[in-house]
């Protein structure tokens, strides 16, 4: 359900909509615990709802969310993002930059240990580093260390890692869980060590069982090098269903879940229930989009492309699909961070100018009302999207009503997923399609904008091309310094704003909901589990008695 | 009939492995693939690590070298290991969720003959009554409301509303310190909706069987004569129209065996339950081809073994269908 938890790794995987709990947002709900002494206590449970169950707890080989989130209960990597989305050092107390960015010169806390008693040392990091530049190591995350040219560890506590040239995103890639090189060097496969069933990490908890299918248990870790965390179990539940997931909730079955927009606005507002829950409304770190293939002939003219995002009234849609838990969109980062532009082009719903561009782009009406047509050529295209995404089927149907109004005729396809994928992103062969991106707290967005990464399977399948956002996406990666970076990624923002290769259309909120006895949840741009080991329940609201 | 049985089970092999290469070839054609999940859209995957990926799992290999793998360890009924990152060998993943799909498939079985068959002899023998076409009305709504609605209302009176029930899973979080008899009570507060919802919506099938069976059966003339006789009615219905009406019920009850071992996705995702209904559903999600496979070929096998079961049982009842 929420995002990793103490972990800076982000798997930026897409298009997992209302997954991330991020974003800046204020508590919301009755002032709690007058009564009850409140103070941070250790002690209780926390059940979480997962939609979906672990798939294994190493990191490096899985790629889904609830395993990811599961490795972040017991695994640490050298780095984090912080409360405000910068990055914080965890196993490592500090790093070096020299400036020409070649070098990072980690330096290592030396008060951690392996949950076994073992200490952490730089050799766990170099075997953590080999494994995952190891082709018997099934990891999709390999390529952020092949970069790396020369790795050494030059004493117990201090790692250095040399690049060819200076990468930025390299430093959020020591986010990576780090490794305990004593329990898995003998296995050559660590995805099918024992440990990927059983870990063993450096982390704030520790496993205690997974029944598959079923729940997911940890126990605080009592040794850990930031201080035990106050809540003493983490129960993870898999529930499949959301609807049961909520019922769950409200029968004290499940402590903490995230909610859709639907269940937020309708079916949790009562006074019984804000009794009971604090909800937690932010900023997710994903935004949802219309692209377009830009060398097809309507869409390569950029008139089209703003008209269509004057056309579309991103009210209407944060309002119909988000029922208003949400914002527009005016590019692809996350509002509030320190990359997102606020100050770009915006596209205020505008039928009269959206037709007004139009017709400078040579479609014009061929009679009273009706399809605009150029050159005998009516306006009509088919918008594709995957099936089973409820907030995406909304979206299209009313961008569709949006644009019969300025007599674009769209038809709207949904496809299932794999088959979208397969037959029609990565073959090229779509019109437009409505998807979303998970937005990683690194800008750097190579992938996706870059004119080179058209390839089969490349990310930049909308075939956008600009040389100026070529370049500033090579400068925004290989510097280290936060100024000359946001000042290319401000540019490339501008930019996307004009040329609007996509139309950015909304960036919805994540809704998690929280039982009120759990109390120290301080939101922030990041969420609200940064500081979960932070969280208590007081002692006189206790409801779980754990036996150490 | 030994050399019968004998013979059907060496058609058998052949027959399985028919379906065997079907159902690769099919799961092959569909599009996306087992590394599909980890690298589609992961802005973090190149192409260098989806090729490092399918050599990983052999994917890169020809589609005959992949079957004639896959082949070569089932005849060692080795099920191989699934693809899913936990790298678990397929066998002990479907070990583990057979006993909770099982234990509900009995369950539910069960309380569908034993609810079914007397709806269908009594609809039989009052063709027409007020019972007969009550009972029509209530199986038929088992059989036709969706059951993901029933089950989302029956959970929310008992156990939101009452709070009498668990509303999902297949036990408390304390359930392994309880003791046995804890355990059996738990386990059974946790089943007691899904099975029966599920003997619910499968009463209609069964119900209407028997009907049917009991209504053509009451006509003959054997059951006229032993009404002539003087038989009382009780003796009439049960000892000599029941007992052939019964006769059928074997076939289905043979048909049933691959049943036992199907979980239903819906009951086990709305319930929580994590059975083979869940784990195909994933496996097939994900691509997770040996796992696939291997529940297929379970399902294939049951299903064929059933139909022997079913042909045996019914010539062991009935005299007249003995192979000669």
């Amino acid at each position: 359900m929420r995002e990793p938890v103490r972990r800076a790794f982000p798997p930026a995987i897409a298009l997992l909509l209302l997954l991330a709990a991020c974003g800046g947002g204020k508590p919301e709900g009755p002032a709690k615990g007058t009564a009850v002494p409140d103070v941070p206590a250790h002690g209780d449970a926390i059940v979480e709802g997962s939609i979906g169950d672990v798939s294994g707890f190493l990191s490096a080989v899985t790629s889904d969310s609830a395993s990811h989130a599961a490795a972040g209960y017991v695994f640490n990597g050298l780095v984090r993002y912080d409360k405000d989305l910068k990055l914080e050092g965890v196993l490592a107390g500090s790093w070096e930059i020299p400036p020409d960015g070649r070098k990072i010169t980690f330096h290592l806390r030396k008060d951690v240990k392996w949950q076994d008693g073992v200490p952490f040392t730089s050799a766990d990091v170099m075997f953590t580093y080999r494994r995952m530049i190891d082709p018997n190591t099934p990891t999709a995350y390999g390529d952020a260390f092949k970069q790396v040219k020369r790795a050494s560890a030059p004493d117990p506590f201090t790692f250095v890692a040399e690049y060819a040239r200076p990468f930025a995103p390299a430093l959020e890639s020591w986010g990576m869980d780090i490794l305990p090189k004593h329990l898995l060097e003998k296995y050559p496969d660590i995805s099918k060590s024992p440990l990927n069933k059983k870990p063993v990490g450096t982390g704030p908890y520790r496993f205690v069982e997974w029944r598959a299918g079923e729940k997911v248990v940890f126990d605080a870790n009592p040794g850990y090098f930031e201080g035990k965390p106050y809540i003493s179990r983490v129960i993870t539940r898999i529930i499949p269903d959301q609807a049961t997931m909520f019922l769950e909730l409200k029968s004290g079955g499940v402590d903490t879940m995230d909610l859709t927009p639907p269940q937020y606005a309708r079916q949790t507002g009562t006074a019984e229930f804000r009794k009971s829950f604090n909800r937690y409304k932010y900023t997710a770190s994903a935004f949802t989009y219309l692209g377009f293939r830009l060398s097809h002939p309507f869409f390569s003219d950029k008139r089209v492309r703003q008209a269509i995002a004057c056309a579309a009234d991103k009210k209407a849609l944060v309002d119909g699909v988000l029922l208003g838990l949400g914002q527009e969109a005016t590019g692809p980062y996350k509002p509030g961070t320190w990359a997102w532009n606020p100050n770009v082009v915006k596209y205020p719903h505008d039928p009269a100018r959206a037709k007004a561009l139009l017709a400078e782009a040579g479609w014009k009406r061929k009679d009273n009302g009706g399809t605009l047509v150029k050159d005998g050529r009516p306006f009509e295209f088919t918008v594709l999207t995957n099936a089973g995404n409820e907030a995406r089927a909304k979206t299209a149907a009313i961008l569709q009503q949006n644009l019969s109004e300025v007599g674009i005729r769209m038809r709207i396809r949904t496809v299932e997923w794999a088959a979208f994928i397969n037959q029609f992103i990565d073959k090229r062969d779509f019109e437009a399609v409505i998807l979303g991106w998970s937005i990683s707290p690194d800008p750097d967005q190579y992938v996706i904008w870059h004119s080179s990464m058209t390839g089969p399977k490349e990310l930049n399948f909308v075939g956008f091309a600009n040389p100026e956002v070529d370049k500033l996406l090579e400068e925004g990666r290989s510097t280290f310094d936060p100024e000359k970076r946001k000042k290319a990624y401000f540019r490339i923002q501008e930019i996307l704003a004009e040329e609007q290769p996509y139309v950015f259309l909304f960036v919805p909120d994540a809704l998690p909901v929280v039982q009120s006895r759990f109390h120290g949840i301080r939101p922030a741009l990041a969420g609200i589990s940064y500081n979960f080991n932070k969280w208590y329940v007081p002692k006189a609201l206790q409801k779980y008695r754990i036996e150490p | 009939m030994l050399l019968y049985i004998v013979r059907r089970l060496l058609w058998a092999v052949p027959i399985l492995v028919g379906i065997s290469l079907i159902s690769f070839l099919m799961i092959h054609m569909a599009p996306g693939g087992p590394i599909s999940v980890g690298t589609d859209l992961n802005p973090k995957a190149t192409a260098e690590t989806r090729a490092r990926l399918e050599a990983y799992y052999g994917l890169d290999q020809p589609l005959y070298v992949q079957y004639g793998r896959w082949l070569g360890r089932m005849a060692t009924l080795d099920f191989g290991d699934s693809f899913s990152p936990d790298g678990r060998s397929v066998a002990e993943k479907i070990r583990e969720r057979i006993p909770i799909t099982l234990t509900i498939n009995v369950l539910s079985m069960g309380l569908i003959f034993l609810v079914a068959i007397p709806i269908g002899i009594y609809s039989a023998v009052r063709q027409g009554s007020l019972f007969d076409r009550v009972s029509t009305v209530f199986v038929f709504t088992g059989f036709s409301i969706p059951t993901f609605w029933l089950a989302l209302l029956l959970m929310i009176l008992f156990g939101v509303k009452l709070g009498w029930l668990p509303i999902s899973g297949i036990g408390s979080l304390e359930y392994h310190s309880l003791g046995t008899m804890g355990k059996i009570a738990d386990r059974a507060r946790h089943l007691l909706l899904p099975v029966l919802l599920t003997g619910f919506t499968g009463l209609a099938g069964m119900s209407r069987y028997m009907r049917s069976n009991m209504l053509e059966v009451i006509r003959q003339d054997y059951v006229a004569s032993a009404r002539a006789k003087g038989l009382p009615e009780g003796t009439v219905v049960f000892r000599h129209a029941m007992r052939n009406a019964l006769l059928p019920v074997i076939t289905i009850l043979g048909l049933s065996v691959p049943d036992l071992l199907g979980g239903s996705v819906i009951f086990e995702t709305i319930f929580a339950i994590p059975g083979m209904g869940q784990l195909f559903y994933q496996g097939v999600m994900s691509r997770d081809y040996p796992l696939i496979m291997g529940i297929l070929t379970i399902g294939a096998f049951l299903t064929l073994l059933g139909n022997l079961l079913a042909d045996v049982g019914y010539a062991l009842a009935d005299p007249r269908i003995r192979p000669g």
